[in-house]
């Protein structure tokens, strides 16, 4: 009796330790590296907010470990073979100069997997994701194009790169289909990040004329600015309601959560393979502020016709014909343009003033 | 054009007012010998007490206290190290600079996403209503106003009183201001935390009637160019403010060229404040000799009292 109860005691003990030590190494330690810091209320905190998905969402068979404000270039490079090197099974590089530091780190840690955003390099252990924000500039637009009185809307562009671009042709064709006088006044200001500049930039715009106020910059500060004159704006990477509950319209919003929740699971189980991965609508990665209540139920229907065209595939919103500002066809009538032609957008589609600056 | 002129005229102040205060402490603080490279430290420090003060108490003229108070708190900190424990100055104004980004992150980490309904615009003598002149001069806030009365009282202390005389004494020649009998440690001291006060206000406008909102690093290097707009000003206050509007004049009507689609690169226009500073400091120290008898000559050296 005695002995069997010790015995008993020994093998669940035995049992325990096992199980400790089997979970130890089930445990799967996942790092992020982020290029701003997580409390800019934008692109570094989206990323973030899917690391947190992950721990919500996976708890105990995973541990997280994030770095923020790493530069890109040499430091990143430190930081990400740190990462590899005390025992990351997994590894999120969350910003587009990540590339090559990410490249040569996963050389050097080949059993290490590696997730780079928004780059185009790939290798065994390297996958690529990035999100098609522009077909939440699709919906915003149709119903920016309803909303303006003065048919202008004023468009914030940090850097004059395919992405931004093809967020401005994307707003423009939806605007244009509801709304043929519709007009998009863009200032470049530079910058992905400085809440005065881009303030002044809203400033400027709805200075000249513009009673919609779009941003392609990461601060709150436009949608204030829309705010205090009164006139409406759309929110940019996270949720911006907060900083202007009468103007924001809606914010279009980065959802990285259950591409990371879906890719550590890949590595739990053993699917994780190199993949590139360009989402939108469809699986969430892009994703809408709730609508604000004083935009006419016609518009918000519209705006849920087009999401959910987009989601099922019956709506593209670089479906042709579309010729750019030259009058030269780009998407012949009856095709759609492809990844290719989005991914090196650099032209404005016809009907858009101005010039992309060289 | 001038539906469009004045907005822009506007928005120029506002871009204009925090450089005038960062610059005009600055200034005071140089002239005392000084170089406190820690200007952008200062602001950011000022910008988050004062908004953290105006979510809590929703109170703007608390919170512009508060800014200035926590400016002044860090200038302290420079003080100590550079007055009385001898350290470089270049050395730890940068240091200084990153220590208030690191620090304001940190206690801002809860403000993020709130908001403030900035400081009331003011209506002087109720006319800010008048077409074209009312907005101009008597519809801002009170810190406009007060910017413009601070430089105006700087520049009368500089050069009219005795005090002022003391600090520019102590700047050009701190042996001799020491054998006459005068306490050049706490002359600077004294310089030091009107610097860091006042950048602590440039800060405060940054948060709570710029962009009424706190985000990381919202400063964005503004304190860098207010320390290039003191050069730039040959240490005088009214050029200083002058050059502090010209500064934000250029960027802002650079944006209006845009909307306006003038056919300019956007990368050009935005580096033309930057070229006009470049050329003006080419051409105030052409002359060296006269660059010379401008810049403080004791201007970042330590003071040892010896003997």
């Amino acid at each position: 009796m005695r002995i069997t109860s010790r015995l008993t005691a020994i093998a669940s003990g035995a049992i325990l330790a096992v199980g400790i030590s089997s979970a130890a190494q089930a445990q799967l330690k996942i790092g992020f590296v982020y290029v701003g810091p997580i409390g800019d209320h934008g692109w570094s905190y989206e990323h973030n907010e899917g690391r947190l998905a992950i721990e919500k969402a996976l708890g105990a068979k995973v541990s997280t470990t994030y770095v923020e404000k790493v530069p890109e270039g040499a430091d990143a490079q430190r930081v990400i073979s740190k990462l590899a090197s005390s025992g990351h099974g997994l590894i999120f590089t969350t910003s587009f100069g990540y590339m090559n530091p990410t490249l040569k780190a996963a050389k050097r840690f080949p059993k290490v997997k590696f997730e780079h955003a928004t780059g185009f390099k790939r290798s065994k252990n390297v996958s690529t994701y990035s999100a098609r924000f522009y077909e939440g500039r699709y919906v915003v637009g149709k119903i920016v194009g309803n909303m303006t009185k003065s048919n202008v809307i004023g468009y914030i562009g940090s850097f004059p790169i395919p992405e931004v671009i093809r967020g401005i042709n994307a707003t423009y064709l939806a605007a244009k289909s509801v709304n043929p006088k519709i007009k998009i006044k863009v200032v470049w200001v530079s910058t992905w990040f400085d809440p005065g500049k881009e303030a002044d930039a809203a400033k400027t715009l709805i200075d000249q004329g513009a009673d919609v106020i779009m941003q392609h910059t990461d601060s709150p500060a436009p949608v204030q600015v829309a705010q205090q004159r009164g006139v409406w704006a759309v929110g940019q990477a996270s949720d911006m309601t907060n900083f202007g509950k009468k103007a924001h319209l809606t914010s279009i919003i980065d959802n990285w959560g259950p591409y990371y929740v879906a890719r550590a699971k890949a590595v739990l189980d053993g699917s994780w393979k190199s993949t590139d991965t360009w989402d939108g609508f469809k699986p969430g990665m892009v994703q809408l502020a709730d609508y604000n209540t004083a935009i006419p139920a016609s518009v918000i229907a519209l705006a849920k016709a087009t999401r959910a065209g987009i989601t099922a595939g019956t709506i593209n919103p670089f479906a042709g014909e579309i010729k750019d500002q030259s009058g030269k066809v780009r998407v012949k009538a009856g095709e759609k343009a492809d990844d290719g032609l989005l991914a090196g957008m650099n032209f404005y589609v016809h009907g858009l003033d101005g010039s992309i600056p060289k | 054009m001038i539906d469009w002129l004045v907005p822009a005229f506007l928005t120029i102040v506002t871009a204009a007012t925090p450089l005038v205060f960062a610059a005009l402490g600055e200034t005071v603080v140089e002239k005392a010998g000084v170089l406190n490279l820690g200007v952008e430290g200062m602001m950011i420090m000022g910008a988050i007490a004062a908004f953290a003060t105006a979510v809590s108490t929703d109170s703007g003229l608390l919170a512009v206290l508060a800014g200035a108070g926590a400016g002044a708190l860090i200038a302290l900190i420079f003080g100590v190290l550079t007055v009385y424990l001898q350290s470089n100055q270049v050395a730890t104004g940068l240091a200084l600079t990153i220590f208030g980004l690191g620090l304001s992150a940190l206690i801002g980490h809860s403000y993020v996403g709130k908001t403030f309904d900035g400081l009331p615009k003011l209506n002087i003598l109720g006319i800010s209503d008048i077409p074209v002149i009312g907005p101009l001069l008597f519809g801002h806030d009170g810190l406009v106003y007060f910017s413009v009365l601070s430089v105006g009282l700087v520049a009368w202390f500089l050069t009219r009183t005795r005090a002022g005389l003391l600090i520019r004494a102590v700047g050009e020649n701190h042996d001799a201001a020491h054998s006459i009998g005068y306490s050049v440690t706490l002359i600077r001291m004294g310089a030091i935390l009107f610097g860091g006060a006042m950048a602590g206000i440039g800060g405060a406008y940054l948060s709570v009637s710029y962009t009424p909102l706190w985000v990381e690093n919202m400063t964005a290097g503004r304190g860098w160019i207010a320390l290039a707009l003191v050069v730039f000003a040959s240490w005088k206050p009214w050029r200083g403010f002058f050059g502090a509007y010209l500064f934000g004049g250029i960027t802002i009507i650079q944006l209006y060229a845009q909307g306006m689609g003038v056919e300019v690169s956007a990368q050009f226009l935005s580096m033309l404040p930057y070229i006009a500073t470049i050329l003006v400091l080419v051409i105030i120290s052409r002359d060296s000799a006269k660059a010379r008898l401008n810049a403080p000559a004791c201007l970042g050296k330590n003071f040892h009292a010896s003997g």
